[in-house]
């Protein structure tokens, strides 16, 4: 902000009527779109300086992971930055075999897929229900449901942890699910409430009238019609599932169940006595690039899916 | 539609609202009782001890270096994150020079930038930290390479292990992989306003400076206001337990002395490796209360008349 300031002082004198800017002083009926002009000039070099500057901070570290991933160890602490000597694959091989990168993929594909398909399912019901009927109790319950946003999870961890353990639900894979979806459900809810208020009643009183069922008026006509929302909503659980790691850490300690995240900080835990930090890297890698190949292709939907709890 | 109505909607709650309630509502309530017991975690038998947990957590020196830092988290990271991302979001959306007859564009390449930077956004935490924690190692990490590299050979500070910088290297990870949802955030809010505004202010020769504070801030205020609730949760809750526990050294993480042991982490270790479930809860109903007050008093602040648009 400061450097903006000086930029804009140096250039000259902005005509600025509406005053109170720090750098602006008040000058005669000056030539508006010179000044303006001149300006934009050296603010524009400012501001893709730092533009830039944030980009490749963002970007380094993930080229540096994918790079390290295909040295071999000596060379990833010798020199940190150089290019590896040739594309060392079995990293990534090994990677996937005996640190069992396979098995974290599948346990997590399994976790989340699974709660993904129980949050939509379960939220869209209850929100629904919430958002198109009077009955008594719809707002105590619309706010219970809204209230676990803001609760720090932690600390229904420690009860939470005897509950499954009660249950014989403890480092169970189906059991990590219906904890994600009961973790996915307070903004579920709250999300898909207000979507389902602004589809028009009309049609499926019009299917009502026709004899379907409540059910199937929902499964057939309701559901169909917000698909866009749950969608949004689906994206924002399945990136929030796969990426979880305190739940999974405190609830899923047997080491065939253990989901990626939680794998991964496993391996690089154990490596320091074994050593094995290239296949780490390409362990690392395996579990980012994914993510990242998908938001790139979704990219719109992603972004759309993330930020739409949170814009009017 | 009163047919079957009751019916419906029992059957459709039943499911959705038992699992809310047995494993969201249901802990919840039972820890905040625990606080009040003697209770380890191991053995079913505990009795109730009333204040006892309270009294020495009050005198109980990591629990308030623990609170010292989740309240620097959540002073700082907001400040920092949403005010570069605020400074990103006016240069991708209204900073760009003046071109084709449109009044405000973003620079060029904006929408490039945006997609960049939401990058680490679909990481997961742990991923990050991880990555972090190896550009951090003070030997052969990435970081002290570059500066050895730029000839700062001479600075090579050890960064995780300095108790000093420790924290400083924490909040860093969590700036960097919030920022850019943040900034697409505000981008979305910023494409709401109406272009008439910026076109006056411009007729009227306001500059980029007097554009944001009296123009873009002003009308994105909602939006500021809860992506600071948002980066505060974050910063206080589980985010802020992962790059703790997964980059600081010291037994099961939290830092040199403790340096950056934050309130999450130190309910995890209480609970889970000191078998002292009740305390912990104790530490977890405080750190509730962080959470409620930060959220309270952000809205509190923020207050203003909303304005219409």
């Amino acid at each position: 902000m400061k450097t903006t300031d000086t930029a804009t002082t140096g250039v000259g004198t902005p005509g600025s009527p509406a005053g109170p800017g720090p750098a602006v002083t008040r000058t005669a009926a000056p030539a508006p779109r010179r000044t303006a002009k001149a300006e934009g000039a050296t603010l524009n070099v400012f501001s893709h300086g730092v533009l830039i500057i944030w980009a490749i901070m963002v970007v380094m570290p993930l080229l540096w992971a994918v790079m390290t991933s295909f040295k071999d160890d000596k060379s990833i602490f010798t020199s940190p930055w150089a290019l590896p000597d040739r594309l060392h694959f079995e990293n990534w091989s090994r990677a996937w075999t005996e640190a069992h990168m396979s098995d974290y993929f599948l346990n997590t594909l399994l976790v989340v897929g699974g709660s993904l398909v129980g949050t939509l399912l379960f939220g869209s019901m209850a929100a629904y229900v919430l958002a198109r009927f009077e009955f008594p109790g719809n707002r105590f319950i619309y706010f219970l449901f809204i209230g676990g946003m803001s609760f720090p999870i932690i600390l229904a961890l420690v009860p939470l942890f005897y509950v499954m353990q009660n249950m014989a639900l403890l480092n169970t894979l189906h059991g990590l699910i219906l904890v994600y979806i009961a973790y996915s459900l307070p903004f579920t809810v709250f999300f898909l409430t207000a979507f389902f208020r602004t589809l028009p009643t009309s049609v499926a009183e019009a299917a009502f009238v026709d004899g379907a069922s409540h059910t199937r008026t929902f499964f057939q006509v309701m559901l169909p019609m917000a698909r866009p929302g749950l969608i949004s909503v689906g994206i924002f659980n399945f990136l929030g599932q796969w990426n979880q790691y305190l739940l999974p850490t405190v609830l899923n300690t047997e080491p065939e169940n253990k989901v990626l995240s939680q794998g991964l900080v496993q391996l690089a835990v154990s490596q320091g006595y074994k050593g094995d930090w290239s296949g780490l890297f390409a362990g690392l890698v395996m579990a980012m690039l994914p993510v990242l190949a998908a938001y790139i292709i979704f990219q719109r939907q992603v972004v759309a899916g993330l930020t739409a709890g949170a814009v009017k | 539609m009163q047919h079957g109505k009751y019916r419906f909607i029992v059957g459709f709650l039943a499911v959705p609202l038992a699992l809310y309630t047995l494993f969201v509502i249901w802990p919840f309530i039972q820890s905040i009782y625990y606080s009040f017991t003697d209770w380890t975690g191991l053995s079913p038998e505990f009795g109730m001890v009333g204040f006892d947990n309270y009294s020495r957590m009050l005198d109980d020196e990591i629990f308030w270096k623990s609170l010292q830092h989740s309240l620097t988290f959540a002073v700082v990271l907001p400040l920092v994150t949403v005010g570069l991302a605020l400074f990103f979001a006016f240069m991708l959306n209204v900073g760009g020079r003046r071109r084709r007859g449109a009044a405000i564009a973003g620079v060029r390449g904006s929408s490039f930038y945006k997609i960049v930077y939401f990058f680490p956004q679909v990481l997961s935490i742990a991923i990050v930290a991880l990555l972090f924690q190896f550009a951090y190692n003070p030997n052969s990490g990435a970081i002290n390479s570059v500066l050895k590299g730029v000839g700062l050979g001479s600075i090579q500070p050890d960064w995780l292990g300095d108790p000093d910088l420790a924290l400083i290297c924490v909040m860093v990870v969590l700036v960097w992989s919030t920022v850019g949802f943040f900034v697409v955030l505000f981008s979305a809010g910023m494409a709401s306003i109406p272009r008439d505004f910026y076109e006056a202010a411009l007729l009227d020769g306001a500059n980029r400076f007097t554009t944001f504070f009296k123009i873009t801030l002003p009308l994105l205020w909602d939006t500021v206001q809860s992506g600071w609730i948002y980066m505060g949760i974050l910063a206080l809750g589980a985010e802020s337990f992962a790059v703790v526990q997964i980059m600081t050294v010291g037994p099961n993480g939290g830092g040199p002395d403790f340096s950056t042991i934050v309130l999450p982490l130190y309910v995890y270790q209480k609970a889970f490796r000191d078998g002292q479930a009740a305390y912990a809860t104790t530490i977890g109903v405080a750190l509730l209360i962080v959470t409620l007050a930060f959220a309270a008093v952000v809205m509190k602040l923020g207050r203003r008349e909303r304005l219409e648009f």
